[in-house]
């Protein structure tokens, strides 16, 4: 069952009820229900935590997820994740899930629609400012779109937004590409090939939604950098060993 | 020819160059930078954690690029604006 014919690019297209203005679009039907489960999953699982030995094995799934991305966080950072944790884990849990859950028959993946990735790259391109400013006060955050020279700061604005544009063109062309082939797969070999395919698109989905919020902590990190680095410097001349300054600029 | 057929004929064949070039040059630099990148983890294990995730970080940048080409050429061949304008100035009726 395809709910997305060849010739339709995005699951925008698919209009599932309308009424006078409003249409549902398969778009965001499927944004709803991986907010419902992943809402509904959560409340489910966290109602019921425990710090004995006799966990379920659901707290230790989502403890094992919520683990892995604050080590991840925390190294790009170089920094407590605590404070980066509820935006880009949300970011990658929502895309993983959106990504994994395409192998469902009838699904189209709302990220393979340029209307969610872009709504997910702007909130990246809105949470940059607000973490660097939180971070470094807002004229401490501003003053760095004119360094070195203030000849820079057009280049400045135009990297922002062309990363905004790039992180959502990635997203949606990965998954689009995906579906896209599958589809052509089915019209030319029907039988084994379309579900390798399948195969190989769960793991890119998920290398995707990591990318996605890798990107986007590198993106926020570089609005806290050059604070990390005076701290570096003042440790430097107390006589510690500034290695945290040149770890962050190797990942970065 | 008239032109309803040159703006097909070429959309598709852009489509195609399109494609042609932006993934042939993108897969030599990601060639380049997962040798170099395994080459590394050869020689420090154990700094892989972090060569690993610089490596993701620099083949998505790459990768975007083919990503651009791809959905130019998606454009070109599924929504592309100069096919519906001939073929609205051809009819005269709406798409």
């Amino acid at each position: 069952m395809e709910i997305l014919h060849l010739d339709q690019i995005s699951p925008d297209a698919v209009v599932l009820w309308r009424w006078k203005f409003l249409a549902l679009n398969a778009t965001i039907l499927y944004t709803w229900i991986i907010m419902a489960i992943l809402t509904v999953g959560s409340w489910l699982i966290t109602r019921n935590l425990s710090t004995e030995t006799n966990t379920t094995r659901w707290q230790s799934l989502l403890e094992v997820i919520v683990t892995g991305m604050r080590g991840q966080i925390s190294e790009i950072c170089q920094q407590d994740a605590g404070r980066f944790l509820p935006f880009i884990g949300t970011l990658f849990t929502f895309i993983a899930i959106s990504n994994l859950l395409s192998f469902v028959p009838g699904y189209a993946p709302p990220t393979s629609s340029l209307s969610t990735t872009a709504a997910l790259a702007i909130c990246v391109f809105v949470a940059v400012p607000f973490y660097g400013m939180w971070d470094r006060g807002v004229a401490g955050y501003l003053k760095h779109f004119a360094e070195p020279s203030l000849f820079i700061m057009p280049f400045h604005i135009l990297g922002e937004v062309s990363r905004t544009v790039a992180l959502a063109v990635r997203l949606f062309g990965n998954i689009m590409s995906g579906s896209k082939v599958v589809g052509i797969l089915l019209a030319i070999t029907p039988l084994l090939f379309p579900i390798v395919m399948q195969v190989l698109e769960l793991l890119i989905g998920l290398i995707q939604a990591y990318i996605f919020s890798i990107l986007s902590t590198v993106y926020i990190a570089s609005a806290l950098k050059a604070h990390e680095e005076n701290e570096s410097l003042v440790q430097d001349t107390t006589g510690l060993i500034a290695a945290p300054a040149a770890k962050t600029d190797e990942t970065i | 020819m008239d032109i309803k057929t040159l703006v097909g004929m070429m959309s598709i064949i852009i489509a195609g160059m399109t494609m042609f070039v932006g993934s042939i040059s993108p897969a030599l630099g990601m060639a380049r930078a997962v040798a170099q990148a395994l080459s590394s983890i050869a020689q420090q294990p154990d700094e892989a954690n972090t060569i690993t995730r610089t490596l993701f970080i620099g083949l998505a940048m790459i990768e975007s690029l083919a990503i651009y080409c791809f959905v130019i050429s998606m454009i070109l061949i599924f929504a592309n604006p100069f096919w519906r304008y001939v073929t609205t100035a051809a009819t005269g009726a709406g798409h």
